[in-house]
């Protein structure tokens, strides 16, 4: 069944990591949803979340090939698992006086925040899931949207369970490997801590 | 399989050397002894220090084309990782085809580039490429410095990513400036590894067991090995198991060696040139186990029909290849040594063997209904004599390096490999020009072996400046061109496929012995079929009494088909037999 899989991976925070990891997924006709990355609380790590669309093998496949990477730590499957899911978008809308109201309206119904407003537009924020951002969209059609931006999804789970480098990681619920794969150090046998 | 070793950080400040310096000792530290490369403008600092050194072997190659192959082929016949060292831009791109080669072979090797000085990246400035991005998909990993004190810590971690787990190609790029600049970091071991070959997974004893009950209750199994059995040096352990268990043995092409080709239990090689009973037993096989094998495309033909009723045992120690084209029903994530070794220690458990003997019956009918052959011509060589004749003057462990086309297909079917790491080809990417250079690097590696290049004409001539490098460091090779003046496989996939419209693919024929003596090597051209064997014995004797190369023109029968042969795509059951002998 295609659905979306998101994922969360550490990676090593060096140059040129994010190239190899898109570059992977590209190459072995992987479909990426959507892909974004940050640091992390620890300096020598990054955190990415990434989006695959595919069934359970594509799903299966993409992460032993993420885990093949040598600047990747770990991967934890989040697909079907309690979890968070924010993404952030900013909407620039026509947004002449007399519906100026209407918008502000509609934006504290979704929590948007309005973060600029001139004689004619207005650039509303929403951040949320998916689902929220896509009907956030879909209310600002109709006034004419102007210009749109959307980041990545970040993913996180829920619980006391924690993605962190090996050493430090509370492992997640349900979150054993597959056996005889280890999470603690990735397929090139190499540990980090 | 977790290694918990600490951090070896090994870095006493040392006393100030350049990072060209470090580059050189770092070699050293690994147990390096001999790099094939060529000089160029950005990395001569570490030539310069190489020179200051003194005590490390170095090669020139024609082409650093040529040098990665060498590396590959020191790395196929040893197990440790090639070193290859070029300068920036074009030598360094002329590495591309050698990385990628030993990418899909997972072979070993460093690659060592020249690179622009930093200062300079990113402005298209003289002879800079971007390796790193370049070769991001064709490396196991890659590094560009930006600083001396990375070397020492960099390169350990290099060659421990060459080696371990499924062994791979890496580079390492030098801008100028980190080879000049001073560092006082010494060698290290390894600051960010668990280290070593130490962290080997033994796949785990849940999917072991389950593996046994599969085994134990079926009827007709096959074993199909492929050359992670060879990175593994599990060839004891596979023969062991398979004896055990009295389970056929099908060696893939890069498999061939792990297992005795004229052992009882051999099976030959599977796929598109496999043998008819290779197929026949792996489309009736009830289970598979397949160890160290990526089940590509040349192996399994059409994959719904090529062991549809097997249940896939899936032994691989890169958890990516299981369940990649075929789904696994037992998945066992580990090094084929431990992982077989475990096997058979389960089946001697056991209270008694499962009885395999009327599997054995039904495959000996297939043998006898399409056994490998070729009718034999009057006054003409045909590739697969040639082929048997080599086999007949080899020892078991001396070595064969082929190039890719029809010549390397012959060599697969008509040669008999008994031992590991006596067959060195390129089977993935299928490389043609890959011969003569991987069997200099294999010679060099082992000089005490005979080493004979199989090649085919079209492929002998893609590297044939190497022969100046065998010749000047007296590295005796003997290169057994097998000579048909065509791109054969080409020409006859057109005869096959194409209604014989031979488009392009006949070859200029130069007298390859003549080209051999204008490089100073030795050559002898090869007409009649009785002049093969004594040929071949002087072309050994001589290659080793003077310490050249020897080139064998060798005129083979252009219109001979590589058979059996199963059309590309189809179920490999739909195989074209072997046309063997009247009998």
């Amino acid at each position: 069944m295609e659905r979306l899989n998101p994922m969360a991976v550490l990676v090593r925070n060096e140059p040129g990591v994010l190239a190899r990891v898109a570059g992977l997924l590209a190459r072995r006709g992987f479909n990426i949803h959507s892909l974004a990355v940050g640091e992390t609380e620890s300096p020598d790590v990054s955190r990415m979340s990434i989006v695959v669309s595919g069934d359970s093998a594509v799903r299966e496949q993409a992460i032993k090939q993420l885990r093949r990477l040598v600047d990747v730590i770990r991967v934890t499957d989040l697909t079907g698992r309690p979890h968070v899911e924010r993404g952030l978008a900013l909407i620039k809308v026509a947004a002449p006086s007399e519906r100026r109201s209407a918008i502000i309206e509609l934006a504290n119904i979704f929590r948007a925040a309005i973060t600029h407003v001139d004689q004619g537009s207005m650039i509303v924020e929403v951040s949320g899931n998916r689902n929220k951002i896509e009907a956030m969209i879909d209310m600002m059609r109709p006034f004419g949207i102007l210009e749109m931006v959307r980041t990545g999804q970040i993913v996180m789970a829920r619980g006391q369970a924690a993605l962190r480098v090996a050493g430090q990681s509370v492992p997640l619920a349900g979150d054993e490997p597959e056996p005889g794969q280890d999470d603690q150090t990735n397929d090139n046998g190499i540990q980090y801590n | 399989m977790k290694n918990h070793s600490q951090r070896h950080h090994h870095r006493a400040p040392g006393p100030r050397h350049s990072g060209a310096d470090a580059v050189i000792a770092s070699l050293h530290a690994q147990g390096v002894e001999v790099i094939f490369g060529m000089v160029g403008g950005q990395i001569m600092p570490v030539y310069d220090a190489l020179h200051r050194d003194g005590k490390l072997r170095h090669i020139i190659v024609g082409h650093e084309q040529g040098g990665a192959h060498m590396a590959e082929g020191f790395a196929r016949a040893t197990g440790k990782a090639g070193v290859v060292m070029t300068t920036s831009g074009p030598g360094a791109t002329n590495l591309v085809t050698g990385l990628a080669d030993a990418m899909m072979d997972s072979t070993p090797v460093v690659a060592i580039t020249g690179q622009v000085p930093s200062h300079l990246l990113g402005n298209d400035a003289f002879q800079e490429a971007d390796m790193r991005g370049i070769t991001m998909p064709i490396t196991k990993h890659n590094y560009q410095l930006t600083s001396p004190d990375q070397v020492a810590s960099v390169f350990a971690e290099a060659f421990h990513i060459a080696v371990s787990g499924r062994p791979g190609p890496v580079l390492i790029d030098l801008p100028k400036d980190v080879t000049v600049a001073q560092t006082e970091v010494a060698s290290a071991l390894g600051p960010r590894l668990a280290g070593g070959r130490g962290a080997v997974a033994k796949g785990h004893p849940m999917q072991i067991e389950r593996a046994l009950q599969l085994i134990k209750n079926c009827r007709q199994p096959v074993i199909l090995a492929g050359g992670g059995v060879i990175h593994a040096e599990a060839s004891a352990e596979l023969k062991a198991l398979a004896e055990y268990l009295d389970i056929p043995v099908t060696s893939t092409l890069m498999g061939l060696g792990n297992f005795p080709g004229d052992h009882r239990l051999s099976l030959g090689m599977p796929g598109m040139h496999g043998t008819g009973y290779a197929n026949l037993a792996l489309y009736n096989s009830d289970v598979l186990i397949c160890v160290g094998c990526r089940l590509d495309d040349r192996v399994t033909g059409q994959l719904e029909s090529f062991a549809p009723q097997a249940k896939l045992v899936h032994i691989d120690v890169d958890a990516s290849e299981i369940s990649k084209c075929l789904p696994a029903a037992v998945p066992i994530v580990g090094d084929a040594k431990p992982v077989l070794a475990a096997l058979l220690t389960g089946a001697q458990a056991w209270e008694s063997r499962p009885d395999f003997g009327a599997w054995h019956k039904v495959m000996a009918t297939w043998r006898q209904k399409y056994p490998m052959g070729y009718r034999a011509k009057d006054g003409v060589i045909l590739p697969q004599q040639a082929v048997q004749e080599i086999s007949a003057v080899m020892g078991e462990e001396d070595i064969v390096v082929t190039g890719v086309g029809q010549h390397q297909m012959f060599t697969a079917q008509y040669y008999t490999f008994r031992r590991p790491r006596t067959l060195i080809t390129s089977g993935g990417l299928g490389t043609m020009g890959f011969g003569l250079p991987a069997a200099i690097g294999a010679k060099v590696a082992r000089p005490e072996r005979r080493v004979v290049c199989i090649d085919g004409d079209g492929s002998f001539l893609m590297n044939v400046q190497e022969l100046c490098t065998a010749v000047r460091y007296r590295i005796p090779v003997v290169v057994a061109v097998l000579k048909n003046c065509n791109l054969g496989m080409v020409r006859q996939w057109q005869h096959m496929f194409f209604e014989q419209r031979h488009s392009q693919s006949d070859l200029a024929c130069p007298p390859y012995d003549q080209v051999a003596k204008a490089f100073g090597a030795l050559g002898r051209r090869v007409e009649r079929p009785e002049d093969l064997s004594p040929s071949l014995r002087w072309a050994f004797q001589a290659a080793e009494a003077q310490q050249l190369p020897v080139v064998l023109d060798i005129m083979v029968d252009p219109e001979e088909a590589v058979l059996p042969m199963v059309p590309a795509g189809e179920p490999n059951i739909n195989f074209i037999p072997c046309r063997v002998e009247e009998r």
